[in-house]
């Protein structure tokens, strides 16, 4: 194709990939509208658009302020974060299956924080969120290593689900031995394990911010060379990628993208899973624009799962990592069922 | 020839099985190793006993620890074997028919099956009962158990089948069946009250602590039926390990030979998680420790039953003693050993 065939072919695809995006940004927009306005207590729009502006104290300019308003913003922080871990994790070990949840990030940083708890004492979130991105780094670093094992292409689908599968169930028993030892802990933690965004309050919002910040910024520097690496190492070495220093921002990425997802909200699998999947039919394989349609996509599911949590069991609420679980797993299977495991 | 090739024919009738000399002596070291282990379980409790006071206790009638060891320890230790044998049996078979030396009972959803049933009733009737439902306790989380494993493995089994079943899609399958099982049961710990909640956390750690011969009963029962059962089987479980095609033209009807030794495997499993809850690992670990001791092409079914016996009934004596008094679910300990040889076998299938 000469090259002034392709230019406006080029600009074509261009225009495309922005129109997707503001449609994911609207998608967005509207998950949180419905996670401001819908709950225990339904409010109306205009009312919650008065809270925020011109609050005068009301029941409902309460309940938006501090409860709805914090939730819908870990919300959208949680679910960008894990949508761009879960698409940089995939690129990473070119495993279609790869989830934070699923390889053990998640029980990663459990794990440390319990332990950070219970043997140090550690009592807010801002020391503890500390232990569960080390946490999360090591069961990383350790599920990156596992992928990588055995040089060309790594382990199939099948061996890298199961390697997190063990990851997770070790850490797990690690974790369950210290709660089971100290009840206390125990009644926090099963609050945890079962991930949730609500009534974390708008400190915990602060605190977990410059993490995702810091991590969207290095998985936006990771991009470029994730799209050399997926040409594989040697085509990326001869294109003058510096390869160990790609993987090295990526694992960074990961780790902080998802131990703060995770520190702040509990074990939120299959966000990370799904999402890339929903977003490379419209991006292409080019990470430039699969890892923020990830994020926008990871945000609007996290939003909406949450507010199904919130009306399908009244009066109470079903936790939002049930409810991914319940729309994930089916997707997961499916996802199995369809074809055989396939390599990125 | 290496003496493991050193073998001979035991005939009954027209069935004919293969025995390795090898793997007979292995076996019989095994059980050997299984009683001593045992007597040293014993000897921990209340009352610290010698082995000579456990073994006297256990065989002489007039020994003033006979009540304890009888009532107590012995059917304690002898749920942790037998547990430890049907896991690591329902293991084997499972392996063999997945041709997946990563596959195992928990993985086609039996025990995580169990765990949600269990936590969904303990949850249930704590908060009818006041958590006092001594029926449920001896009676009704066993039935739950057994009843959450069979929907387990039925959902996993079905959602697998796809014009036949295949290893890698029945693990993958598994592993997302089970992370939705394990969801709702973090959703179901955060429902009840939090000492119904340590209850159900014990539980579902995979615990000896108090069981009884009513524990002993149905895991010796289940044992008693399936192995035989299963030994007649292994001639097509051993042609099931090539592919469809080759199976078939060997004369095995492959689908129902599977689905029979899978429905074996799941009973075992279920059987042995409804007495002692969830015991990670022994069924994964058992068969590929014995496939390697006993240098065969896979896994031997009365050998890996031996060696669950013995690693369950380990794991328990370090459960017990490690952070003693303090006693850890047996569950934690080999779940904490359990996990990095499955990584271990995994790093090597790679290389």
């Amino acid at each position: 194709m000469s090259a002034t065939a392709a230019a406006p072919r080029l600009q074509g695809i261009r225009h495309r990939r922005f129109t997707v995006l503001l449609t994911l940004l609207a998608a967005v927009a509207v998950a949180v509208v419905l996670s401001i306005t819908i709950g225990s207590k339904s409010v109306p729009l205009a009312d919650a658009w008065a809270a925020l502006t011109t609050p005068t104290g009301s029941e409902n300019d309460i309940i938006i302020r501090s409860l709805r308003v914090p939730r819908t913003v870990l919300g959208v922080l949680a679910g960008v974060a894990l949508g761009v871990a879960g698409a940089l994790m995939q690129g990473h070990t070119r495993n279609p299956l790869a989830d934070p949840g699923l390889l053990g990030v998640t029980q990663g940083a459990a794990f440390a924080m319990v332990a950070s708890i219970i043997l140090l004492g550690a009592s807010s979130l801002l020391v503890y969120i500390w232990f569960g991105l080390a946490g999360a780094l090591v069961a990383s670093v350790a599920v990156f290593a596992l992928g990588m094992v055995g040089g060309r292409g790594g382990p199939t689908p099948v061996t890298l689900a199961l390697a997190g599968t063990a990851v997770s169930a070790m850490l797990y028993a690690l974790t369950s031995a210290i709660v089971l030892l100290d009840e206390q802990a125990m009644d926090v933690f099963r609050f945890w394990q079962a991930g949730s965004i609500a009534a974390r309050g708008a400190d915990v919002v602060r605190q977990v911010l410059p993490f995702i910040l810091v991590g969207l910024v290095l998985a936006i520097l990771n991009a470029p060379g994730l799209n050399a690496l997926s040409l594989g190492e040697d085509v990326a070495r001869s294109l003058g990628q510096n390869i160990a220093m790609t993987r090295t921002i990526g694992v960074a990425a990961v780790t902080l993208l998802s131990g703060a997802a995770v520190a702040a909200c509990g074990s939120l699998s299959f966000v990370g899973l799904i999402v890339p999947h929903l977003a490379r039919p419209l991006s292409g394989t080019d990470h430039r624009w699969l890892l923020p349609y990830s994020g926008l996509i990871g945000a609007a599911l996290l939003l909406l799962a949450d507010v199904i949590g919130r009306v399908v069991a009244p009066p109470g609420e079903l936790e939002v990592g049930v409810v991914l679980a319940l729309i994930g797993a089916p997707f997961f299977v499916a996802l199995v069922r369809r074809r055989k495991p396939v390599r990125l | 020839m290496p003496t493991s090739e050193i073998a001979v024919s035991l005939r009954v009738g027209t069935l004919s099985w293969r025995l390795r000399l090898r793997g007979v002596a292995i076996t019989v070291f095994g059980l050997a190793v299984l009683a001593l282990l045992m007597a040293l379980n014993m000897r921990i409790g209340d009352i610290e006993m010698t082995v000579a006071e456990v073994i006297a206790g256990t065989f002489d009638q007039n020994s003033p620890a006979h009540f304890i060891i009888m009532e107590l320890r012995l059917p304690r230790a002898l749920t942790g074997a037998l547990v430890g044998a049907a896991l690591a049996l329902s293991g084997a078979i499972i392996q063999s028919i997945a041709r997946n030396p990563l596959a195992s009972p928990e993985i086609l959803g039996v025990t995580t099956g169990a765990s949600v049933m269990v936590v969904a009733g303990v949850v249930a009737s704590g908060s009818v009962y006041g958590g006092t439902s001594g029926l449920l306790a001896t009676l009704g989380i066993p039935a739950l158990s057994l009843l959450g494993g069979l929907i387990g493995a039925a959902v996993v089994y079905g959602l697998a089948w796809r014009r036949g079943l295949d290893g890698y899609r029945l693990v993958l399958v598994g592993i997302g069946v089970a992370a939705v099982f394990t969801n709702v049961k973090f959703w179901l710990l955060t429902v009840g009250d939090v000492n119904d909640t340590a209850r159900a956390m014990v539980w579902i750690s995979g615990s000896l602590n108090g069981r009884g011969w009513e524990h002993v009963m149905p895991t010796a029962l289940a044992l008693a039926v399936l192995v035989p059962l299963t030994l007649l089987g292994t001639r097509s479980l051993d042609a099931l390990r090539f592919s469809d095609d080759t199976v078939t033209s060997l004369g095995v009807r492959t689908n129902l030979a599977r689905a029979l030794m899978i429905l074996a495997a799941v009973l075992l499993a279920a059987v042995a998680t409804a007495s002692a809850g969830p015991i990670a690992f022994v069924a994964l670990a058992s068969p590929q420790i014995a496939l390697r001791l006993a240098r065969s092409g896979q896994p031997p079914l009365l050998c890996s039953a031996v060696i669950g016996g013995v690693l369950t009934t380990a794991a328990d004596l370090i459960a017990r003693t490690a952070f003693s008094p303090l006693e850890l679910p047996v569950g934690i300990v080999t779940a904490v050993l359990g996990a990095p040889y499955l990584i271990h076998l995994i790093w090597r299938a790679r290389k």
